[in-house]
C-alpha cells in the first residue's frame, strides 16, 4: 500500500510533470489567466493522462512488444492518444452535456499535450505492471492540477499589482514559474522514514 | 513489413471507430446560443454591425464570426456581457470607444416629410406629414438610419451632451 | 455585554479614522458676519439629492424673499425660494458647484435692495401634529445641511414610520478648517434646541443625544446650557477623529448599534440631523421661514481674513472671498466644503447652495504635491477605513479594470480617510468615485438596453396590428363589394 501511497506522492510533488520534468508548459502558460479556467483544464488533464497511460499500456504490452516495433511507440501512441481524446469528447457530448460544458473546450488542446504524450512514454519506457502505470498517470497528472491551479492563483494575485512595463505580462509569469519550479525542487530531498 | 500492417490496422480501426461514433454519437447541433445572444441585442435591427440584423449578427457570434464589439447602440456594457457569455476576453479598447450619439432634427431645414420617423426602429421620432419632427432623447439609438433617408439633411448626428447627472470622475492616472 | 461596546470605551477608543490638523482656529474665534445684499443671485433649482425642483415663476417677475421659486416635483424633491425680494432676470443654465463646472438650470434673480418678506406668521411648534411639522418642514425647503442634502421632511416621515426612538444631533463638524457649525451652536444654541425639540415632538422619538467633538469646548458649553432644562437631551463630548460626522459612525460611537451595510439609520431606531439642519427646521416650522440662507466658512491659507459668513443661497462664491480680504495668493485649489469630502471647484463663480457649509482656497503649501507611487500593501488605509473596508486591494482591482471584482463599493462613504493616510499618495478615494460612476454608467446602459428592446418589440407589435388593420379593412372592403354586386344582380334577375 505505501509503495502506491510514495508513487503518488512521488509523481505528483517530487517528479512534478511541469515544475521539475518541464513537461505541458504551454497549458501552464497558456489557461493559467483565471483559476476556473485552470480548474477545468486540470479536471480535463486529470481524466485524458489516467485514461492515456492505461491505453497506451495495453498498445504496448498487446501490440508494440509482441511484435517487437518498440521504434514506432512515438508514433503509434500519438495515434492512440489522439482517437481516444476524440472518442472520449464524443461520449461526454452525448452523455454529460453539463460535464462538456465544463471540459469541452480544453479537450482538443490535450490532444497534443505534451505532458501526455510525455507521461505515456515515460511509463513505457520504465515498464511496471498496469497499477502502476495507471497510478503513474494520475499521480502526474494531480501534480499538473497543482502546479497549475496555483499558478493560476498567483497570475490572478499578479494581475493586481504593478508590474515594471519591461516584466509586465508573460516575462513575470515566467519568473513566477521558475521560482515556483525552485520551490518543487524542495520536494527532491523529501525523506519518508 | 509488420510495422507498417500493424500501424495501419491500428489507424483504420481507430478511424472507423471513431467515425462510427460520430454517426452514433451525434449531437443535434443545437443554436441555442445564437438565440440566447439575440436576445441580448438591442433587437432594434438597425444594421450598424454590418449585418442586416440582430438575428444574423447574433449567428455570427455565437459561430465566432464576428467581433463582440459589433454594436455600438449596445455600447461597453453590451461588449461584457457578450464576452462573458462567449468566454472571450472583452477587448474594448479595440472598439472606438464610441460616445452615444444622439438624432436632432434641424427646425430650418425640415419639411415634416414623415420619412425618419417611418424607418426609426424604436419610434424615437414624433411628428405628423408637414410638420416638424422631434426626437425624443431618451428613445433614440443613434442608429442614424434616420440620417440616411433624410431629403433635406435636416438629420445630424451629436454626441449625448453631458449632464451634471452623467457626469462621472475619469479614471485616475497610474503611478510609474 | 461586550465590554468593548461599553459608552465609556466606545467613546474613547475609537479605531478607525484619521486625524488630520483641524485648522480652524482662523474662523473659530470670529462671530458670525452676514455678508451684504449681493448685485446678483444665482439659485440652482438642483440644490439637494433627488429631482430637481420645477421653476414656477417667469422672467422678468418681481418676487418677494422667501417667495416659491422653483416648486418640489416627485417624492425626493425639494422646493427653492427667493432668498431676497427682486426681479427674476433669467432662468438658465449656470455653472454649478460641482467639479464638472457643467450647468445646471438655475434662477437668477436681481435684488431689489428692500430685503421684503413674504407675510410668514410666528406659530406655536408645539400646538402643530407631526404631520403638519413635516409639511411645514417640507415646504420650506430643508434639506441636511451637513452636505448630503437630502431632504430633511422625507427623512422625518421616515422616522415617523418605523418607530424612531432617539434623535441623534450631529455637531461633530470633523472636516478640518470648517466652522459653520460650531459658531452656530455657540451664538444659536437655543434656537438649535428648540430645533431638537421640535423633531423629538415630529417624530416621537423619547431622547435626543447630540455629539460634538471634544475640540469644540466652547459649542459643548453653550449646548449644555441651552439643554439644561431639557432632560431628553444630552449633549456628549466626541473624541476628535475624522469622520466622526458620518452618520454611521455618529451612530454607533453613540449608541453602540451599526447600520447593516443595506440599511437605513431608522432601521435601528435612530434619525440623524445636523445642527445646521435643525436650526433651519426651527426658523422654518416656528416662524415659516424657508430655508433661504446659511452659514459658510470661508477659509484656507490663500483667503487673506478667513471667517464665518451668513450667506444668502445664490451667492456667487467670489462674493465671499472677497469680503473676507480677497485672495492672497493664487489658490492651489478651490473647494467647496471641508477639505476631507469637499467638491473640487473649477472657478469660484460657482453659487452657495445649501449644501455649502465651506468655500475653502488652499494655498500651495496645503495641498499634497507628491506623485503616487506603487502600493506596498502596508495596510493603512485597512486600518483608517471607518467601514472596514481592503482600499488597497479595492483600487488594484479597480486599476487593471476587474470592477465587478471589487468587493464593497456601495460601502465606501467617500470619506477620504483611506487617500489621506496613504503613504504611497495614491488616490484611492478618487479610484472608489471613478468606479462608483463607471458602475452607475453600466447600470444605466444596461437600463437604456432593456428599453430600446422594448420600444423595438412595441413598435414590431405595432407594425403588425398597422398591417392587420390594413387587410382587415381591404377583405371587409371586398366583402361589401361583393355583396353589392351580388344584390345588384340579384335586383337585375328580380
Amino acid at each position: 500500500m505505501s509503495e502506491y501511497l510514495l508513487l503518488l506522492l512521488g509523481t505528483a510533488l517530487v517528479n512534478n510533470v511541469v515544475l521539475v520534468k518541464f513537461l505541458g508548459l504551454c497549458p501552464f502558460m497558456g489557461v493559467s489567466k483565471k483559476i476556473d479556467s485552470a480548474i477545468g483544464m486540470s479536471l480535463a488533464t486529470t481524466f485524458v493522462l489516467t485514461l492515456a497511460t492505461a491505453t497506451t499500456w495495453m498498445l504496448e504490452h498487446w501490440l508494440l512488444e509482441p511484435f517487437g516495433i518498440e521504434y514506432l511507440r512515438t508514433l503509434a501512441f500519438i495515434l492512440v492518444i489522439a482517437a481516444s481524446v476524440q472518442f472520449t469528447e464524443m461520449v461526454i457530448r452525448k452523455s454529460a452535456p453539463a460535464l462538456y460544458q465544463v471540459l469541452g473546450i480544453y479537450l482538443p488542446l490535450i490532444t497534443t499535450n505534451c505532458a501526455v504524450l510525455g507521461v505515456a512514454l515515460l511509463t513505457a519506457m520504465e515498464g511496471g505492471s498496469f497499477l502502476h502505470t495507471l497510478l503513474y498517470g494520475f499521480g502526474s497528472a494531480l501534480g499538473f492540477s497543482l502546479a497549475l491551479v496555483m499558478f493560476a492563483g498567483l497570475r490572478e494575485r499578479m494581475a493586481l499589482a504593478q508590474v515594471p512595463a519591461t516584466f509586465a505580462g508573460a516575462p513575470i509569469g515566467f519568473i513566477a514559474a521558475g521560482l515556483l519550479s525552485l520551490a518543487f525542487m524542495g520536494f527532491a530531498g523529501l525523506k519518508i522514514a | 513489413m509488420i510495422a507498417v500492417i500493424s500501424l495501419t490496422a491500428l489507424g483504420v480501426a481507430l478511424g472507423l471507430g471513431l467515425g462510427l461514433a460520430a454517426r452514433f454519437l451525434r449531437v443535434e447541433q443545437d443554436d441555442g446560443l445564437a438565440s440566447e445572444i439575440e436576445a441580448m441585442l438591442p433587437g432594434s435591427q438597425c444594421g450598424q454591425c454590418g449585418f442586416p440584423g440582430c438575428g444574423p449578427a447574433a449567428a455570427a457570434l455565437a459561430s465566432g464570426n464576428a467581433p463582440v464589439t459589433l454594436c455600438p447602440p449596445g455600447g461597453s456594457a453590451l461588449v461584457r456581457q457578450l464576452a462573458d457569455k462567449l468566454g472571450v476576453e472583452a477587448v474594448t479598447s479595440g472598439m472606438k470607444e464610441s460616445v452615444p450619439m444622439l438624432a436632432v432634427v434641424e427646425e430650418e431645414l425640415c419639411i415634416g416629410c414623415t420619412k425618419c420617423f417611418r424607418v426609426c426602429p424604436t419610434d424615437a421620432i414624433v411628428g405628423a406629414p408637414k410638420q416638424i419632427h422631434n426626437v425624443l432623447r431618451e428613445a433614440c439609438t443613434g442608429c442614424g438610419k434616420c440620417v440616411d433617408v433624410c431629403p433635406t439633411m435636416a438629420v445630424n448626428m451629436t454626441p449625448m451632451p453631458v449632464t451634471l447627472q452623467s457626469w462621472i470622475w475619469h479614471k485616475p492616472a497610474v503611478a510609474a | 455585554m461586550n465590554i468593548l461596546n461599553h459608552p465609556i470605551i466606545r467613546r474613547t477608543m475609537v479605531r478607525w479614522g484619521v486625524h488630520p490638523d483641524a485648522r480652524k482656529q482662523a474662523t473659530s474665534p470670529q462671530d458670525i458676519e452676514r455678508l451684504p445684499l449681493p448685485a446678483i443671485l444665482h439659485i440652482p433649482l438642483l440644490q439637494h439629492s433627488g429631482a430637481p425642483a420645477k421653476p414656477v415663476v417667469s422672467v422678468g417677475q418681481h418676487v418677494l424673499k422667501g417667495e416659491l421659486l422653483g416648486a418640489r416635483q416627485g417624492n425626493i424633491s425639494a422646493p427653492v425660494h427667493a432668498p431676497t425680494s427682486g426681479t427674476v432676470v433669467a432662468i438658465s443654465d449656470y455653472p454649478a458647484p460641482h467639479p464638472s463646472g457643467l450647468g445646471v438650470l438655475s434662477v437668477s434673480l436681481e435684488p431689489d435692495g428692500e430685503d421684503r418678506w413674504i407675510e410668514c406668521a410666528e406659530t406655536d411648534p408645539f400646538s402643530l401634529t407631526p404631520a403638519q411639522i413635516a409639511e411645514r418642514v417640507s415646504a420650506a425647503g430643508v434639506v441636511g445641511m451637513g452636505g448630503a442634502t437630502f431632504p430633511s421632511s422625507v427623512k422625518m416621515l421616515l422616522g415617523q414610520r418605523s418607530q424612531v426612538h432617539t434623535l441623534l444631533v450631529n455637531g461633530s463638524e470633523c472636516e478640518p478648517y470648517l466652522s459653520c457649525d460650531d459658531r452656530l451652536m455657540r451664538e444659536r444654541a437655543a434656537k438649535i434646541i428648540e430645533g431638537i425639540r421640535i423633531v423629538l415632538h415630529a417624530v416621537g422619538a423619547k431622547k435626543a443625544l447630540c455629539g460634538i467633538e471634544n475640540n469644540k469646548p466652547a459649542a459643548i458649553e453653550a449646548m449644555r446650557r441651552a439643554a439644561a432644562e431639557v432632560p431628553a437631551i444630552e449633549v456628549i463630548a466626541l473624541p476628535t477623529r475624522y469622520p466622526m460626522g458620518s452618520d454611521r459612525q455618529l451612530i454607533h460611537v453613540l449608541t453602540g448599534q451599526e447600520v447593516p451595510s443595506d440599511g437605513r439609520s431608522a432601521d435601528v431606531g435612530v434619525l440623524v440631523h445636523n445642527v445646521g439642519t435643525l436650526y433651519a427646521i426651527q426658523q422654518a416650522v416656528r416662524f415659516g421661514r424657508p430655508l433661504i440662507s446659511r452659514v459658510v466658512t470661508v477659509a484656507g491659507g490663500a483667503v487673506a481674513r478667513p471667517r464665518n459668513l451668513e450667506v444668502l443661497l445664490g451667492t456667487p462664491a467670489r462674493l465671499l472671498v472677497e469680503h473676507c480680504g480677497g485672495l492672497r495668493e493664487t489658490p492651489a485649489r478651490l473647494l467647496m466644503g471641508g477639505p476631507m469630502m469637499g467638491l473640487q471647484l473649477p472657478s469660484l463663480d460657482a453659487p452657495i447652495i445649501k449644501g455649502s457649509s465651506g468655500i475653502l482656497a488652499l494655498g500651495a503649501h496645503e495641498i499634497a504635491k507628491e506623485q503616487p507611487s506603487p502600493c506596498i500593501r502596508c495596510g493603512q488605509c485597512v486600518s483608517a477605513c471607518p467601514m472596514n473596508l481592503m482600499p488597497f486591494e479595492m483600487s488594484a482591482n479597480i486599476r487593471v479594470g476587474e470592477l465587478d471584482a471589487v468587493q464593497g463599493l456601495k460601502d465606501c462613504i467617500s470619506c477620504g480617510s483611506c487617500s489621506y493616510v496613504c503613504p504611497a499618495h495614491i488616490p484611492l478615494s478618487h479610484y472608489f468615485d471613478y468606479a462608483k460612476g463607471e458602475l452607475t454608467v453600466r447600470e444605466r446602459g444596461k437600463l437604456r438596453q432593456e428599453s430600446i428592446r422594448q420600444l423595438t418589440s412595441a413598435r414590431k407589435t405595432r407594425l403588425e396590428q398597422e398591417a392587420r388593420e390594413k387587410a382587415e379593412a381591404a377583405a371587409r372592403r371586398k366583402a361589401e363589394r361583393e355583396r353589392a354586386k351580388a344584390t345588384a344582380a340579384q335586383g337585375k334577375a328580380s
